[in-house]
């Protein structure tokens, strides 16, 4: 199986989605001759021609009002928003718009729209070129939200996400671009939204986590496979709509859950999974449900303080000793 | 040409009873309103039908438009059936939107019309994306932006016009200036004192039309939308207008002057046209009570029809959601 890196992934996927169907098209700011600000996607502008991959100004309420203008008349269009933290700007078109277009009009319209962005912490970017955001838009109905963690995964889940006939926000992880994993070869690889990956099977505690975290957790997994403690790790990959079953499953084995994510301690994908697993599976908890986030604090710039925010292997480590106390 | 711009008097009848069909469906609806039988809340046209009837005149069904808060001229205008339009005001499932969108996301995707967008300056923003796919497309389509003057101080405004300007897309941008943003005068937020000054900072054509003058209006959206089609790039039509009503249904109107109102009601375009072309001797005064006659007839057959209509059901909430 070949082996690429994430940012290879994003451009494989838009490649073929974009030859699979002249319907695809993909704008945003220094997309087309550049390739994009974080170079992920070259090449596709001199493929497939000025008309269907466009620089826009940067005006990200028109560029997503675009994109939802021209979804609905039976265009896909992938639309780059650069920084996830952008969307700030434009969450009126995403979130009273594209999400609700296909409710207002009683079913008729469909709003097919893939939304990329990248977000994350971890290079010194400061506040406002680091958050995770995906909490956003897991609070807008109509919405999807993906958070892709492998190279396999972005490939896999663009491509469904441009295929989906609803409006999708595609958050790529932008410490993972330069990520190597295996992809399999061929056009009609693909991977359905909507289906957590068993990252590693355990049975003492499952935990739960995305994107840079997903591998925080497998080296916490490691070690406390040492101390005897045997960790499952679940990457949800999809947030909205989100693989319950998978994870409710998992508790049910393992009767204990921590959940591990880049983002606020409050509101989160973290709260939302404890939830949902207590409702479904609180007679098999052994002990408390614990969210790993990075607290209630901002993203800085300076390298020792984003590193204390972030969760790393240690607190993954603490978070489940915590669960399995007596 | 004549004063009627060579339209045959067909075509005039037909003008002049989609205003009056615009202006008694918005007064029935005010009706119901007060006597508590319509829910929610309701922005009323009255006075502004010129602008819609003008506009949506050139447009077929494979054209599009985006709408306001203010969207039951537009949707009348761009062929909406009035049963649907009022049906969606009662929240039926036979409404244009299932009962889901209500008076400010009136659409029909059928005729060319999104769902209205009640946030101001949202519409400016898709419509850009309207334009860039008939653009791609080739079609000829034409994609048709109704907005305030209040949403051209929104960034989106800016934004979008730029959007479509530099990249030559095929849509007509029509301000209606009616020079209230609810209750503040466009005098006192912007400097500009007209919207088609604004136009030129995007190198984008722009012209000021007499709003209560159906005729003036559809010429000059005539000229607009065949230069669109044929890939000119967007144009801007700003339309000086009138709301009759106050902003909202609860809006008292505290802040216009009574000679301020009686200077714009003499300029109503509705009897403004029927009295030309009665004038004219193009018709008799019967004709217009005439057609005025089937259009209660028809408002009177949408009322039963919404009122007669299935409610919606509890599930039905839940659907529509995602595709």
């Amino acid at each position: 199986m070949p082996v690429i890196t994430y940012r290879e992934a994003v451009v494989r996927a838009l490649d073929e989605e974009m030859a699979h169907d002249e319907n695809v098209i993909f704008f945003g700011e220094d997309v087309g001759k550049a390739g994009g600000v974080f170079k992920v996607t070259p090449g596709l502008y001199e493929k497939f021609g000025g008309d269907r991959v466009r620089d826009t100004p940067i005006s990200e309420n028109a560029i997503i009002g675009a994109g939802v203008g021209a979804a609905v008349t039976g265009l896909r269009p992938v639309v780059e928003l650069m920084f996830a933290d952008f969307a700030a700007v434009t969450l009126d078109q995403i979130i009273n718009q594209a999400a609700k277009f296909r409710y207002m009009s009683g079913g008729q319209l469909k709003v097919p729209l893939t939304i990329r962005a990248a977000q994350g912490a971890g290079q010194g970017f400061g506040s406002q070129h680091s958050q995770c955001v995906e909490a956003w838009f897991m609070h807008a109905p109509g919405l999807k939200v993906v958070v892709p963690s492998t190279p396999a995964d972005v490939v896999g889940l663009l491509k469904s996400s441009i295929r989906d006939d609803n409006p999708v926000v595609f958050l790529e992880h932008k410490s993972l671009y330069t990520e190597k994993g295996e992809v399999p070869d061929g056009p009609d690889f693909i991977i359905p939204l909507g289906v957590a990956n068993v990252v590693r099977k355990g049975t003492d505690v499952t935990i739960v986590a995305t994107q840079q975290m997903v591998k925080v957790s497998l080296k916490a997994a490691e070690e406390l496979e040492k101390q005897g403690i045997s960790c499952e790790v679940i990457d949800p990959r999809t947030l909205v709509p989100l693989d319950l079953e998978t994870i409710v499953n998992s508790v049910k084995k393992t009767g204990r859950l921590i959940t591990v994510e880049e983002a606020l301690h409050a509101g989160g994908w973290g709260a939302e999974v404890a939830t949902q697993v207590t409702e479904h599976a609180i007679w098999y908890l052994e002990g408390p449900v614990i969210r790993v986030t990075l607290g209630a604090s901002i993203i800085p710039f300076s390298g020792p303080l984003e590193a204390f925010l972030l969760p790393d292997k240690d607190d993954v480590i603490k978070a489940v000793h915590r669960a399995m106390e007596p | 040409m004549d004063k009627f711009n060579d339209l045959s008097t067909e075509h005039l009848l037909a003008l002049y009873r989609r205003m009056m069909l615009i202006r008694r469906f918005e007064e029935r609806v005010y009706y119901l309103f007060l006597q508590g039988e319509l829910p929610g809340t309701l922005h009323q046209c009255q006075g502004q039908e010129a602008v819609a009837v003008g506009v949506c005149d050139h447009l077929n069904y494979t054209d599009w438009i985006t709408s306001t808060h203010r969207p039951h001229g537009h949707a009348l205008a761009k062929g909406v059936s009035t049963e649907s339009a009022m049906a969606e005001l009662y929240g039926k499932v036979t409404g244009c939107c299932k009962g889901k969108g209500g008076s400010m996301h009136f659409g029909d995707p059928a005729v060319g019309m999104l769902p209205a967008i009640a946030i101001v300056g949202g519409g400016n923003s898709v419509v850009a994306g309207l334009g860039l796919a008939f653009k791609l497309r080739k079609t000829q389509q034409v994609a048709v932006c109704f907005f305030g003057e209040g949403a051209t101080n929104e960034g989106a405004f800016h934004e979008s016009i730029n959007f479509a300007a530099v990249q030559k897309l095929p849509i007509v941008f029509v301000c209606e200036n009616n020079l209230y943003g609810a209750s503040t005068a466009y005098h006192a937020v912007s400097p500009v004192k007209d919207v088609a000054d604004r136009a030129a900072a995007y190198n984008v054509p722009a012209q000021i039309v007499d709003g209560m003058d159906v005729l003036a209006v559809r010429a000059a959206a005539g000229d607009a939308i065949a230069a669109a089609r044929a890939g000119q790039g967007p144009i801007l039509l700003e339309c000086k207008t009138y709301r009759f009503t106050g902003h909202s249904r609860s809006d008292a109107r505290g802040y216009r002057t009574k000679t301020e109102e009686a200077e714009w009601l003499a300029k109503d375009p509705i009897p403004g046209l029927g009295n030309a072309m009665v004038a004219a001797g193009r018709i008799s005064a019967d004709n217009l009570t005439a057609v005025e006659d089937d259009v209660m007839r028809e408002l009177d057959e949408a009322v039963e029809f919404a009122r007669n209509s299935p409610d919606t059901t509890p599930e039905q909430a839940l659907e529509d959601v995602l595709a």
